[in-house]
């Protein structure tokens, strides 16, 4: 594993395969948590938190218990991966929040209320399910797991700015919330677009 | 509210992707034909069915506290045996769906029919509410797809409508076309609706 190969992983996640802008993951807290650029910031933080744990998580899941004969010749529990990573999310949540109250309350008050919104994040399981199915070693997947949230705060926070300046404005009313919302996030994809072709 | 109130409701006045806003990360990310529109609404349609159909069976035993994670287990079984079931009979369509099959356990439509209604209702209404909104979601998503796939590739169901020299335009059936034009169907939605209420 050259350093070479793991900073185009970290790109290509970032950037060339956005969440939102390239693989449509997570966009109804895209859409749902971009009205302000604080909360889009205390969301991305909480995304990038959790799915790096999930990833960390999910990966030896996957490796010594999921996979055909990790756990003996002749048994495959591969069919159950979604039921197992969708409740190892749900609880891991759980167990984050919990965690989080106890021991860091100031980290708590800031990432605390997205935490729960977090479960039904659709860019949570996506990425856990991608990075298995990419077959990446433990620490790329670690890897690959954060860039992919940065990618996804990354896009949250640009689209923030834009939609507070857009709150302003004089829009039509048919066009006006989540219309407009949608044809910027194009405009933005289409600036994503020029990254094709760095990274993986 | 009469049984047939009660089905359309799903396929047009409170369609779950064009009037309620819900489940855009599959809208946005499989409409780059008809044909995978429709596989994706049949697959998401049969998932609601069942999900429906088992919660409403047993909303009564279920105690309050337990209910969103045994309504998870529910949905997450049906979409594996979908996920199964594409795999084995319809390979090329479960390529080109690939992760968002599973990621139906997280899309926001069968969860939400599942709290809203399954959870309170019997289960010959709940079965008739599923089969509405999921019909209307591939509704929603064909009419997407057809529209993306005649201007983006100048087909449709894969079968070339215009000459080989007639100009595609391309960038309906790339990422920044996926969030103009769902944009642009609901700024048009949103616009019917004001002109009905000026009548009223």
């Amino acid at each position: 594993m050259s350093e070479g190969s793991i900073f185009s992983l970290i790109l290509g996640a970032i950037l060339v395969n956005n969440v939102i802008f390239s693989r449509f993951l997570g966009i109804c807290p895209y859409l749902g948590v971009s009205k302000r650029q604080d909360t889009a910031l205390g969301m991305g933080l909480a995304v990038i938190f959790v799915m790096t744990l999930c990833g960390a998580i999910t990966w030896p899941l996957q490796e010594y218990v999921l996979d055909p004969g990790a756990l003996g010749p002749g048994i495959d529990l591969s069919y159950l991966r979604t039921i197992v990573f969708i409740l190892v999310i749900a609880s891991l949540v759980q167990l984050v929040e919990i965690v989080l109250k106890k021991t860091a309350p100031g980290l708590y008050q800031a990432l605390g209320i997205y935490l729960p919104l977090i479960t039904t994040n659709c860019a949570i399981l996506g990425i856990a399910i991608l990075s298995v199915q990419q077959k990446l070693t433990y620490v790329e997947d670690i890897v690959f797991s954060a860039a992919s949230a940065t990618g996804f705060a990354l896009a949250l926070i640009l689209f923030a700015g834009v939609r507070e300046r857009l709150a302003m404005r004089n829009v039509p009313r048919g066009l006006a919330g989540v219309p407009i919302g949608l044809i910027t996030a194009g405009i933005l994809a289409m600036a994503f677009m020029g990254f094709a072709g760095l990274g993986t | 509210m009469s049984q047939l109130q009660n089905f359309t409701k799903g396929l047009w006045r409170e369609n779950p992707v064009l009037r309620i806003l819900l489940g855009f990360c599959p809208t946005l990310a499989v409409t780059t034909s008809a044909i995978d529109a429709l596989g994706m609404g049949a697959a998401t349609t049969f998932v609601l069915l069942g999900s429906n159909t088992v919660i409403s069976s047993i909303r009564k035993v279920v105690p309050g506290q337990m209910r969103i994670p045994v309504f998870i287990v529910v949905i997450a079984t049906f979409v594996t045996v979908v996920d199964l079931v594409l795999q084995g009979y319809f390979p090329a369509l479960s390529k080109s769906l690939g992760v968002f099959i599973p990621l139906i356990v997280v899309n926001c439509i069968i969860l939400g029919r599942a709290e809203a209604f399954a959870s309170k209702n019997g289960i010959g209404s709940s079965i008739i509410d599923g089969l509405g909104m999921g019909l209307g979601f591939t509704l929603a998503l064909f009419v997407l797809g057809s529209v993306r796939e005649v201007l983006g590739s100048g087909s449709i169901f894969g079968m070339p409508l215009f000459a080989a020299d007639v100009p595609r335009v391309l960038i309906f059936i790339l990422p920044p076309g996926a969030f103009m034009s769902l944009g642009c169907m609901l700024w048009l939605m949103n616009e019917l609706d004001l002109r009905r209420k000026r009548r009223v």
